[in-house]
């Protein structure tokens, strides 16, 4: 397709926002978030945390100890940088693949276990933890994170409502109608694309004309963004701005974070030598986000492979401990999900039902 | 007592809970300034401002998803569907989000939201206004689906509506919107939401129906009555949940049943109705248990309406054929 003057104008716009580079140097010194050695190394931890969760998790779901599982790796900069920019008021509204963001925001470990193999106590979120449960309607998220934006402004609470989701969310009708929406009524929202290249196995340029899905944020109004996701900093100094001018009252911003998913679409059956080849992966892991973070922090030395040592073996107990807990958990009744269809009155023939159950779980 | 027309009803109902509870929030297309386009909310963003009673933009799927969150953040939303056909746009929002809310949270979240909106045949409207879509609707746990049939019920069963934590799906039939008035107090009452109602005493049949039907059934009724035939009208008001117990009961007195439904024989809530009077009350039934519905088609377009909606005459006939069986 041949582009009008008028579209490579829009287009030319939207250039990637980066600080740090592959080589793990600072290319964009005005651009550096103010953040302690202490963050920068918790951002650090929570990454080489997510890397090894992401690996046990996949072994785990192979020996049918998990349910359903969509692997992480590569996105860490952009699930924990922008996560590491919120306050713990504000609301976060996940896709499938968002359990990082929603365990950092509160949910706890074994939690998101049981959520893995559908047990509803994995949903049960923890009082005054504010987040949704992982949506698996892609473009669900969106709409609803305008309404959660809504509830806050209203409340005139000084937070904003974040949302995820891929590439190809970006396609459904519902995300420009959340962020339409949302700059309709000047919302304190953050639309977060992790452009990861792929939905399953179509890639982004065939998900769409348009250069950058930055830009689908100039069609409702706000401010849209392409930014490095494979940078921690430029994700967080991105999702900082973000929140900040949702709090001012400047309204909701679209956030394109440029990443890549290492593994599989999920561990249900997907293989992705089916769509990419190695040298793209190849590609793409050479802008490994923790590599160019852990050259960085060596550079500053607040940082070293003793260090990092011992975040392994720490992520490695906490998740043996976390899938005991798990383990733990009642079975799950048939009896229970009848009682919460409903949150108070419960229809008469559920009633009847449930005795039916009541009986059969007894056997 | 003020003598209201069902919209009036409606209004009013409306009224009452935005002043009761200041979490209440009414919004969807052309309801602020204009009123709505039947004026269901005519007065309110006046009265109660454009915080509580707003314009959305033109997307369904985005109203659904704005009542959703709003939710999250403790807000009861009254949404309205400009026309009940259009809710294939917000069905996602409606049948796949708000209804397993409180399902896949454990219990945690709830969605306090009546999604209101105007449905039914007869008025001649464009295609995809006037088609019953409860059956679908009905088929969703964790959704309620209300129709009323009148204006008192209707000022009722909204403010329960309303109250109710759980999404509940408000269906206002068009043609009786303003067909006639009702005594409606202007004080506030409800009408419980899953309740049955016996609009009319009978010994020799029971019509079970629900919203403009009930209208329709009690005229029949009317009619039979001057042939010797005792028929008693079932209004089920709540079709999902059914209220089986008043069913059954009408049922076990009478012996015989129709019933009676706007929607298409495959649509609708009749055959589940059906389905229940046969678990639960074969033995008293002196014959099987009749249908009106209208024919397995689309809705049709506005010139062959009038005969394709089931009418008072359709219903007596099929009663002298269950009684005569
Ligand atoms: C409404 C809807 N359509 C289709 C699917 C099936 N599906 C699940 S994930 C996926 C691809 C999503 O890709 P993207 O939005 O880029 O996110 P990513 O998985 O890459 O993070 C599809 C088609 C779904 N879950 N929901």
């Amino acid at each position: 397709m041949e582009k009008t003057k008028e579209l490579q104008k829009v287009e030319e716009q939207f250039e990637t926002f980066q600080i740090l580079d592959e080589k793990g140097k600072i290319v964009n010194k005005e651009a550096m978030p103010e953040l302690s050695d202490e963050q920068l190394k918790e951002m650090m931890t929570r990454m080489v945390y997510t890397r090894i969760w992401d690996q046990r998790a996949i072994s785990l779901n192979r020996q049918g100890r998990l349910g359903f599982y969509a692997p992480v790796a590569g996105q860490e900069a952009s699930m924990i940088g922008s996560q590491f920019a919120l306050d713990k008021k504000d609301w976060i509204l996940p896709g499938y693949r968002d359990i990082p963001q929603i365990y950092y925001h509160g949910l706890p470990l074994h939690q998101a276990f049981l959520w893995s193999r559908g047990h509803f106590q994995g949903g049960q979120v923890p009082e005054g933890v504010r987040i949704m449960l992982p949506q698996i309607i892609i473009g669900a998220q969106i709409t609803q994170t305008a309404g959660v934006a809504m509830g806050l402004k209203k409340d005139k609470e000084e937070q904003v409502a974040v949302t995820y989701t891929g590439d190809g969310g970006a396609s459904q009708g519902d995300f420009y109608e959340g962020m339409n929406f949302a700059g309709a009524f000047n919302l304190p929202a953050v639309f977060i694309v992790q452009n990861n290249r792929f939905a399953i196995s179509v890639p982004v340029e065939q998900q769409s004309a348009a250069k950058t899905i930055a830009q689908k944020a100039v069609a409702a109004g706000i401010h849209g963004q392409q930014v490095d996701g494979m940078d921690i900093l430029a994700v967080y100094a991105a999702t900082e701005e973000a929140r900040n001018r949702g709090i001012e009252g400047n309204g909701p911003t679209m956030l394109e974070l440029m990443t890549y998913r290492y593994g599989p679409h999920t561990m249900a059956g997907d293989d992705p030598t089916r769509y990419r080849t190695s040298e793209e992966d190849d590609e793409w892991e050479k802008k490994d986000p923790i590599v160019r973070f852990r050259k960085f922090l060596e550079g500053k030395k607040l940082w070293s492979e003793e260090e990092e040592e011992k975040i392994v073996e720490q992520a490695k107990e906490d998740i043996k401990a976390a899938i005991k807990e798990a383990d733990g958990a009642p079975k799950q009744k048939v009896t229970d999900l009848i009682d919460i269809t409903y949150s108070d009155q419960k229809p008469t023939n559920l009633d009847e039902q449930r005795e039916q159950y009541e009986k059969k779980e007894s056997k | 007592m003020a003598q209201m027309t069902m919209i009036q009803a409606i209004t009013d109902a409306m009224r009452n809970e935005l002043k009761n509870d200041e979490k209440v929030l009414v919004y969807g297309e052309d309801v602020g300034l204009n009123g709505g386009v039947f004026r269901a909310t005519d007065g309110l963003q006046k009265e109660f401002g454009e915080e509580r009673v707003f314009d959305t933009p033109l997307a369904e799927s985005g109203i659904g998803g704005l009542a959703h969150g709003l939710s999250l953040t403790g807000y009861r939303s009254v949404m309205e569907l400009q026309f009940f056909g259009f809710v294939f746009e917000a069905f996602d929002s409606v049948a796949g989000q708000m209804a397993r809310l409180n399902y896949r949270s454990g219990g945690v979240y709830n969605a306090p939201v009546t999604i209101r909106s105007p449905f039914g045949g007869g008025v001649k409207t464009p295609e995809m206004h006037a088609d019953s879509l409860e059956g679908l609707m009905a088929q969703t746990p964790g959704l309620k689906v209300v129709i009323p049939s009148n204006p008192y019920d209707a000022k009722g069963l909204l403010i329960s509506a309303i109250r109710d934590n759980d999404p509940v799906v408000f269906l206002e039939h068009m043609k009786l919107y303003r067909s006639f008035r009702d005594e409606v107090p202007e004080e506030e009452y409800t009408v419980p939401l899953g309740k049955a109602d016996i609009k009319r005493e009978g010994t020799d049949i029971s019509i079970i129906s629900y919203g403009a039907m009930v209208q329709t059934s009690l005229k029949a009724a009317e009619k039979l009555e001057k042939d010797g035939i005792s028929a008693e009208v079932v209004d089920l008001r709540t079709v999902s949940p059914l209220d089986i117990e008043t069913i059954i009961e009408s049922v076990k007195k009478t012996n015989r049943a129709v019933v009676v439904q706007e929607a298409q024989k495959q649509a609708g809530i009749a055959a589940t109705v059906v389905a229940e009077i046969n678990d639960r009350a074969i033995l008293s039934l002196e014959a099987p248990v009749g249908r009106v519905t209208a024919p397995d088609t689309i809705f049709p377009f506005a010139a062959a309406e009038d005969t394709w909606l089931p009418n008072e005459k359709d219903v007596a006939a099929k009663v002298k054929e269950i009684i005569e069986f």
